[in-house]
């Protein structure tokens, strides 16, 4: 178990090593001078210079490079050209809205999808179960920020219930979070269904009806229980694409996140803001499958010997 | 990419199948199969007729989607414009048709881009292995571990708006899925038998990649296309409603949306159709996608 962690933590390493270099790279062959971006036109060749200095870009790529990770080391990813505020301070700032969002969105998707899974599974062939899998297929075929769109349109427009905009009211979380979690529902619920018709047609599970063990304790203790496998899985790469991408809805509702940060800086070609983010965003999706990978070989024995490439 | 998970959409079809004794080579076989489930036939109709209707979009398309009438604009459907005229007075419609080309041919080039490069740099690391399997399995770990808009954020941003960017920064996203799946079909196959007779009998490596190893991942390969085809649609979608993408007066579905949205107040529809649009489309090749699967490779069912 430990020499797995051990490889993993130090795979995890080299690829976090490889995205602040790709990154990096990135930023550095977007067209126009970062400092006459900042400075406007009419700075004088002087200030320029000196601002480059300032800011250490006379110094070779290498150098930058290295510096750049020796500052992320350290959490400090430089300042925002327009607002002078430090990126991390930035970025710890609007972390709790995104937190705040993805959890609801997620909690959201686990409850719904697993249940809609189970029942779709134990339905199998119904009308239900159809109905479903239709609707899940049309969940991921949609895309997030028009179901945003609609969400908007209908229940903040013309019914009234919720705030369209803004983090105000309590409420303002519950269009944003049903928006983003409507895709997770789908994907989830598609792969429990899965996973518990294959479990459903193991021997032991004949065995335990045959005992004469309650339906729901089946289902839930002997079934749902192994099933869980590649929910988990999923719901773990799903995680870090709910943190990642809760960028398009945080856009529709003008949510102060991460993401909105995000699309913000690319339009205000905000340099160091962008690189922040991006290197988070980055940072939080390869953790979280980090995360994923070990609680799953502590679940399933089979993988700490099996997966080892 | 949100590749389908599922798939047990054709449940009927295998039994279907296991009638079936003359075969016709497997391809015939798998078309056959793959011919029993409505569904999948309904989908194919469809995917059908959007690029048919792409292709000819100049004949049909009843106005030019770039004429504007300012007289006319924010017209709800009616006898004129059949689906209403956007802010500029433009026939929505029309937009929507020429916006197909957009979506389609984002979808085709893009996966054309990454299966290139990822069934070039899959086979050389599946029948190589030692450096050459440890370099690309490593860059297949650092380009996946972006999240995939942040990534296609990332190079539109660098490249530049535009059609051609959107293919290419599409193309670099998704290559890693195919590059993981032919590295570890072309490493069994190297390993089969014939495969080794191929090299006793002194075949060149290059002969023995593309004669013998990648004609038996070509199934797995076109499964990939297919299924990859709806997400690079979705995701050049999200990119245009950013302003990242496909640039106005160009009509395309995503930018459509983000204009349509200054007006869901008092003109709603404008925001729906082009919405509606994209989902039909996306539908249309998950469901073909998922069929062709089980009907190709059940394999990558997970």
């Amino acid at each position: 178990m430990a020499s797995y962690i051990l490889k993993r933590l130090s795979q995890t390493f080299i690829v976090l090593l490889g995205i602040s270099l790709v990154t990096f790279i990135l930023m550095n062959v977007v067209p126009g001078d970062p400092v006459l971006l900042m400075l406007e036109k009419r700075a004088t060749p002087e200030a320029v210079e000196r601002i480059r200095r300032e800011m250490g870009l006379d110094k070779p790529k290498t150098t930058q490079y290295l510096n750049f990770v020796a500052g992320a080391a350290r959490l400090d990813l430089g300042r925002s050209y327009f607002t002078k505020e430090p990126v991390m301070t930035a970025l710890s700032r609007r972390f709790g809205v995104t937190l705040r969002l993805a959890s609801s969105a997620y909690a959201i998707a686990m409850v719904v999808g697993i249940s809609l899974g189970v029942a779709s599974a134990l339905q199998r062939g119904r009308v239900f179960d159809s109905l479903i899998r239709g609707g899940a297929v049309l969940g991921i075929s949609a895309p997030v920020f028009w179901v945003a769109i609609i969400l908007q349109m209908v229940f903040g427009l013309r019914l009234g219930l919720f705030p369209i905009s803004g983090i105000r009211s309590p409420n303002s979380f519950v269009l944003p979070a049903i928006a983003l979690g409507l895709r997770y529902v789908a994907s989830i619920s598609r792969v429990t269904r899965t996973s518990m018709l294959e479990v459903i047609g193991q021997d032991y599970i004949r065995t335990a009806r045959a005992k004469g063990l309650a339906e729901r304790v089946v289902i839930l203790k002997h079934a749902l229980k192994n099933a869980l496998i590649p929910i988990i899985t999923l719901a773990g790469t799903e995680l870090g694409n709910l943190l990642a991408g809760s960028m398009l809805t945080e856009w529709v509702f003008s949510i102060p996140g991460i993401g909105k940060l995000m699309v913000d800086s690319i339009l205000m070609r905000d340099l160091p803001m962008l690189q922040g983010t991006v290197l988070y965003v980055a940072v939080v999706f390869v953790v979280s499958n980090l995360v994923v990978d070990i609680s799953y070989a502590f679940i399933d024995p089979r993988i700490r010997y099996a997966r080892g490439d | 990419m949100p590749v389908p998970t599922d798939g047990n959409m054709p449940d009927q079809m295998h039994d279907m199948s296991t009638g079936e004794s003359a075969s016709g080579g497997f391809f015939v076989d798998s078309v056959v199969r793959m011919s029993g489930n409505k569904l999948v036939i309904l989908s194919l109709l469809v995917l059908a007729l959007l690029i048919v209707s792409a292709i000819f979009a100049p004949w049909l398309a009843p106005y030019d989607p770039t004429e504007q009438v300012l007289a006319d604009s924010l017209q709800g459907p009616g006898r004129k414009h059949l689906l209403g005229t956007d802010e500029m007075g433009r026939d929505i419609l029309s937009r929507i048709i020429y916006g197909a080309r957009i979506s389609l041919s984002v979808g085709f080039v893009s996966q054309l881009i990454a299966c290139s490069i990822g069934v070039l740099l899959g086979s050389l690391a599946g029948y190589y292995g030692g450096l050459a399997d440890t370099v690309v399995s490593r860059a297949i770990e650092i380009f996946a571990a972006f999240p995939e808009l942040l990534f296609a954020i990332g190079i539109m941003f660098v490249l530049g708006p535009g059609v051609i960017n959107v293919f290419i920064a599409l193309g670099l996203l998704s290559w890693t899925q195919y590059a993981r799946l032919v590295r570890g079909q072309v490493m069994q196959l190297r390993e089969m038998e014939y495969t080794q007779a191929c090299i006793v009998c002194g075949g060149s490596n290059a002969r023995i990649i593309v004669r013998h190893l990648l004609p038996n991942c070509m199934s797995t390969i076109i499964v990939l296309v297919t299924l990859g085809i709806p997400g690079a649609i979705l995701t050049e979608a999200s990119l245009s409603y950013i302003g990242l993408g496909v640039q106005p007066p160009t009509a395309s579905w995503g930018q459509m949306i983000s204009t349509a949205q200054q007006y869901i107040s008092f003109y709603p529809y404008y925001s729906i159709t082009p919405g509606v649009a994209i989902i039909i489309t996306v539908l249309a090749f998950n469901i073909f996608g998922d069929g062709l699967r089980d009907a190709l490779d059940p394999r990558l069912r997970d």
